[in-house]
């Protein structure tokens, strides 16, 4: 699709796996934060004249 | 496969006339040229209208969805590989159906014909291997093989999958076709040359969802891009809403589309939203060796586990 490689991320949990949970979250979200706002998924407001 | 037209409203008579069936459904000469419509004969005097040439591209088994009736139905090889794909997923059983099987040539690309002709067409003529389109003060003649819908020129399965009647001896399948050159160049691009190019792609698209209707697959009594409550995607013309819509709609039809080219075929804008869904044919031919609707027997992919299934995405 174009999306940079590292923002979309795929794991499996088991429901008793809760640390696995934690660690993962924790990573996903550093990484994102590393990478940045993405503008191409932000939608512009109409342009008023 | 001119002789075809014939043989078709011989059966299709001889089914309504027996009772065998309710309707049968076919084509019809459309009122512009290159247009064949869909035609529901649902006695013999309707069936003498059924016919058969190079453009009777759109997907019959669009039109058995939870239909209750007894029905016969014309189907190439794409069309009879999405009834199989119905009859698995339950919108229609077997019993219910009598397929007119058609041996199929492929369908010629109306587009590809109107580009190389200077004026509005008129009139078309075919012969077995040549299409002849004729205007205000021209006249022009095409070979068959050059001007085929995309979809038809990769096709390798002509021939329908299941049938009770079939309207011509089976013609010989296209050997040693690469199926996925374009998706591979897409594939070899960087994330931003890729988001560049499906932005391209995409520009044009009006939100008609032509493509979703003319598509047997989308057969769904509230599509996701007509909900309100809740309202998954914008319904504007925003390049985010339309690229959702594209992709969701890819996503929706994976290890089921045949690449019948319903939905390219339908556009009023021509836009190729095929790469999404070859895309995933690919992917379900390398991790699956599955192609859709080729046999009753075999669950989809989608739908069944199998110990060697790939699992590498998970860490």
């Amino acid at each position: 699709m174009g999306i940079e490689p590292g923002r979309l991320q795929f794991s499996w949990i088991s429901s008793a796996e809760s640390t696995k949970f934690v660690e993962v979250v924790t990573q996903v979200t550093n990484a994102i934060r590393a990478l940045g706002p993405n503008p191409d998924f932000t939608k512009k407001l109409a342009e008023v004249a | 496969m001119l002789s075809y037209a014939e043989k078709i409203r011989e059966i299709a008579g001889r089914l309504l006339a027996s009772g065998a069936v309710n309707m049968v459904i076919g084509f019809r000469q459309g009122t512009i040229p290159m247009m064949n419509e869909p035609h529901f004969a649902k006695n013999p005097a309707e069936a003498a209208k059924l016919v058969w040439d190079s453009h009777c591209g759109i997907n019959l088994a669009n039109y058995l969805t939870d239909r209750k009736e007894k029905i016969g139905i014309v189907a190439k090889g794409c069309d009879s590989r999405n009834i199989v794909t119905h009859i698995i997923e339950n919108k229609i059983k077997r019993e219910q159906l009598v397929v007119i099987g058609v041996p199929c040539q492929g369908m010629v690309d109306k587009r590809k014909i109107a580009l190389k002709c200077p004026g509005e067409i008129t009139a078309v003529i075919e012969t077995e291997t040549q299409v002849t389109a004729t205007g205000n003060g021209f006249s022009q003649s095409f070979d068959k093989k050059d001007v085929l819908q995309h979809n038809c020129s990769l096709c390798i399965h002509r021939n329908p999958v299941i049938h009770d009647e079939l309207v011509a001896a089976p013609v010989e399948e296209q050997k040693g076709i690469d199926r996925y050159a374009d998706v591979r160049a897409v594939e070899a691009m960087s994330p931003e040359q890729r988001w560049k190019y499906f932005e391209d792609l995409l520009s044009p698209c009006v939100r008609c969802y032509a493509c979703r209707n003319a598509c047997p697959l989308c057969y769904c009594p509230t599509c996701f891009v007509d909900e309100s409550r809740p309202q998954w995607v914008g319904k504007g013309q925003d390049p985010s809403d339309v690229r959702t819509f594209h992709f969701l709609r890819a996503y929706h039809c994976a290890g089921r589309c045949t690449d019948c080219g319903s939905c390219e075929r339908s556009c009023p804008v021509g836009i190729n939203m095929r790469v999404f869904t070859k895309k995933l044919e690919k992917d379900c031919l390398d991790l699956f060796g599955w192609e859709a609707g080729l046999s009753l027997d075999v669950r989809p992919p989608l739908d069944v586990y199998r110990p060697s299934d790939p699992n590498d995405f998970i860490k």
